[in-house]
């Protein structure tokens, strides 16, 4: 019986029902808002901040970017203003965690409540109208290609940002000072403060980046995706992108292979539904949050940033 | 233990203060929503017939309503604030609020109660529901007429009787017109969640349909139909109409206002009764949103004809021979099915390949 589904289901991945060029171009589209979000929380998190308002900033991102894209008639003013409404908002978690030292996990939870209730209050005159969105970038002869030219080159443009934002951070963390000073504070803040180095500030800029990079991912969905406004429309996404962080051992390359995954098996699972194979739903559904946790726990070697989560005072 | 007091004291002000509102006449009628009122579906169209309650009745009734209320002891709760603020009639507008709706009613003998989509009333308690299968029927009808490549996506939520009613009535239809039109159905597990609808859209386009009906409340599937072109979808609970002509050709309406308007003025007449209505189109409960010229016009004027001859009650979408999908008899021959198999529907009716999940 077993041998039976696994022989439909590879059936199913050989003949010729589901293209494997359209499959990664569309988990490229699908993981994109994940991507966004996580890459920034990795940075807040690689500075010792735990933020777990990741899907507040989403949401406000996605309503913020929504306004500003409608009432310019630019996606790209759109995604800008995306960036600043979820930085804005991070700043709110910025001062009360890194000023009035309250704690993380706490005030995190209250800022995606709060995120929540904020979007659906701004976004009450926008329900039902149809957003500007981005067009897919036509680089001519590259994406006539067959297969590369779909699968690379096909894309709206947002998903190379996203993929650029997490070469940049990668290369960030390897290469450069700063790069290597956001480390030291978040590997231990009393070192990098002795040291010299202003923990608080460095903090705030790394959480205003994890808030416009979520607010990047909220707008996607909100631009691109659905391209509407409705409340409650990034349906968890935030929470998914934080356990890819953690998943990913708080590393740029595996948090790329993590959220390429989760798209990649959720789409899958869809086509493989779509094109009717006869594995039981359930399994499919639960399947892209199983194999994404069994594939990032076998590779994670990683530890969390030493000083992840700690309340941070100079006189300590 | 001071600050309690007071807090205490404004609560029984504000309460006293809407007791006694509620005694110099205008009826106030509370509804409870479980989701906000933003949605873009569900619980905007409940708002919609609660605005038209206001508008209908302009000073005569004041309308209270809580949103995003979980299905639960919280619902209990703000049902019993309402009626100590002086409710009149409330509406508890999910199937999840049956247990609680019986409960409050039971505290509070003198208010009536209606519950959306339940089976459990008592003697201020009634109960509605919609026939949204007579929609599909028409979606059905113009999905297989129009389909090029035979091939019908759905979009399915959960395997309830509900969404299964609506995959078998919309088959049935499609089939009278095309026999060899072929339905690829997708559980998203989910009401609302706009990403993995707009995913579940695309990847039933990649698996060929040029069709999407959805049972799912966002417009995600109407974009991913749009940005795919020359695929046809149908707006689900709200008209959806930013996407017509092109997708959207049609859409199945959630229409409470008559409804809500009509109970009211029950109340207010004293003639308020407990019910079990299932009303469909002929009602107006359930609408059928502009049929648009994207489509052929003589099948737009098959199916409302389709509309009509349902409406008046000439025909029934589930009317025999069919047979279920496991190849065994269910209707004969001009019968017609009876409203207990529809509630509880759990079979595919014949020609569906698929497996319903369990």
């Amino acid at each position: 019986m077993r041998f039976e589904r696994l022989e439909q289901f590879l059936d199913a991945l050989m003949s010729s029902s589901i293209s494997p060029t359209l499959l990664i171009a569309s988990l490229m589209v699908a993981s994109t808002p994940i991507m966004l979000a996580a890459i920034g929380e990795l940075v807040v998190e690689r500075a010792g901040v735990l933020n777990l308002g990741v899907e507040g900033m989403m949401i406000t991102g996605a309503v913020c970017g929504f306004i500003v894209g409608v009432t310019t008639n630019s996606p790209a003013i759109g995604f800008l203003g995306a960036a600043a409404g979820g930085a804005i908002l991070s700043m709110l978690f910025a001062v009360l965690t890194q000023l009035l030292l309250s704690n993380q996990v706490a005030t995190g939870l209250a800022l995606t409540l709060f995120g929540l209730g904020l979007s659906a209050l701004m976004g009450q005159s926008w329900i039902g109208i149809k957003s500007p969105t981005l067009q897919r970038i036509d680089l001519g002869p590259l994406t006539d290609l067959p297969f590369v030219g779909r699968v690379i080159f096909g894309h709206d443009p947002m998903v190379y940002v996203a993929l650029g934002i997490v070469a940049g951070v990668w290369a960030f963390f390897r290469f450069t000072r700063a790069g290597l000073i956001v480390r030291a504070v978040g590997e231990n803040h009393d070192a990098a403060h002795a040291l010299g180095y202003n923990v608080v500030l460095i903090r705030f800029l790394a959480i205003g980046f994890g808030g416009a990079c979520a607010g990047l991912g909220g707008a996607y969905l909100s631009l691109v995706r659905v391209p509407q406004w409705t409340e409650g429309m990034t349906a968890g996404a935030g929470w998914i992108a934080l356990a890819i962080v953690v998943f990913a051992s708080w590393k740029p390359w595996r948090l790329l292979l993590g959220a390429w995954l989760f798209g990649g098996v959720t789409v899958l699972q869809l086509n493989l539904q779509a094109a009717g194979v006869a594995i039981p739903v359930e399994y499919l559904s639960m399947s892209p949050y199983i194999a994404t946790i069994v594939v990032l726990v076998i590779m994670s070697a990683g530890r969390a940033p030493g000083s992840l989560g700690r309340t941070f005072h100079a006189s300590t | 233990m001071t600050l309690k007091t007071i807090l205490a004291g404004a609560a029984l002000a504000a309460g006293l203060a809407g007791a006694a509102a509620a005694q110099d006449d205008p009826v106030t009628v509370g509804f409870v929503y479980v989701g906000p009122v933003g949605d873009g579906g569900w619980t905007y169209e409940h708002n919609q017939g609660r605005l038209a309650v206001e508008e209908h009745f302009g000073d005569a009734v004041e309308t209270v309503f809580v949103e995003s209320v979980p299905e639960g002891p919280d619902a209990v709760r703000v049902m019993q604030q309402m009626a100590l603020n002086g409710a009149d009639l409330i509406f508890t507008t999910s199937f999840g609020y049956m247990d609680q709706t019986i409960e409050v009613a039971e505290q509070f003998p003198d208010v009536k109660f209606e519950h959306a989509t339940g089976y459990k009333r008592a003697d201020n308690v009634s109960t509605y529901s919609a026939r949204f299968y007579e929609g599909r029927a028409i979606q059905g009808h113009i999905a297989g007429s129009i389909t090029e490549s035979n091939i019908i996506g759905y979009i399915a939520s959960f395997p309830i009787p509900e969404v299964i009613r609506g995959i078998n009535s919309a088959y049935i239809h499609a089939k009278k017109v095309n026999p060899d039109v072929e339905f690829r159905i997708v559980w998203a597990y989910t009401w609302f969640d706009p990403a993995k609808e707009a995913e579940a859209a695309t990847a039933l386009i990649e698996q060929g349909a040029d069709v999407i009906l959805q049972h799912t409340d966002s417009t995600a599937p109407q974009a991913a139909a749009a940005e795919a072109g020359g695929v046809y979808t149908f707006g689900q609970a709200s008209d959806m109409a930013e996407f017509a002509p092109m997708p959207r050709v049609s859409s199945i309406i959630d229409n409470w206002a008559p409804y809500y308007i009509d109970r009211v003025q029950a109340v207010i007449d004293g003639t308020w009764e407990s019910q079990d209505v299932w009303h469909g189109i002929g009602e107006g409960m359930v609408g059928i949103g502009e049929i648009t010229d994207a489509v052929p016009a003589e099948v737009k004027a098959e199916a409302e004809a389709l509309r009509d001859s349902i409406a008046a009650g000439e025909y029934h979408p589930f009317t025999g021979p069919l047979n279920r999908a496991d190849g065994s008899a269910w209707l004969a021959e001009g019968e017609v099915a009876d409203d207990g198999t529809l509630l509880g529907m759990d079979f595919y009716v014949e020609g569906i390949t698929a497996e319903i999940p369990q």
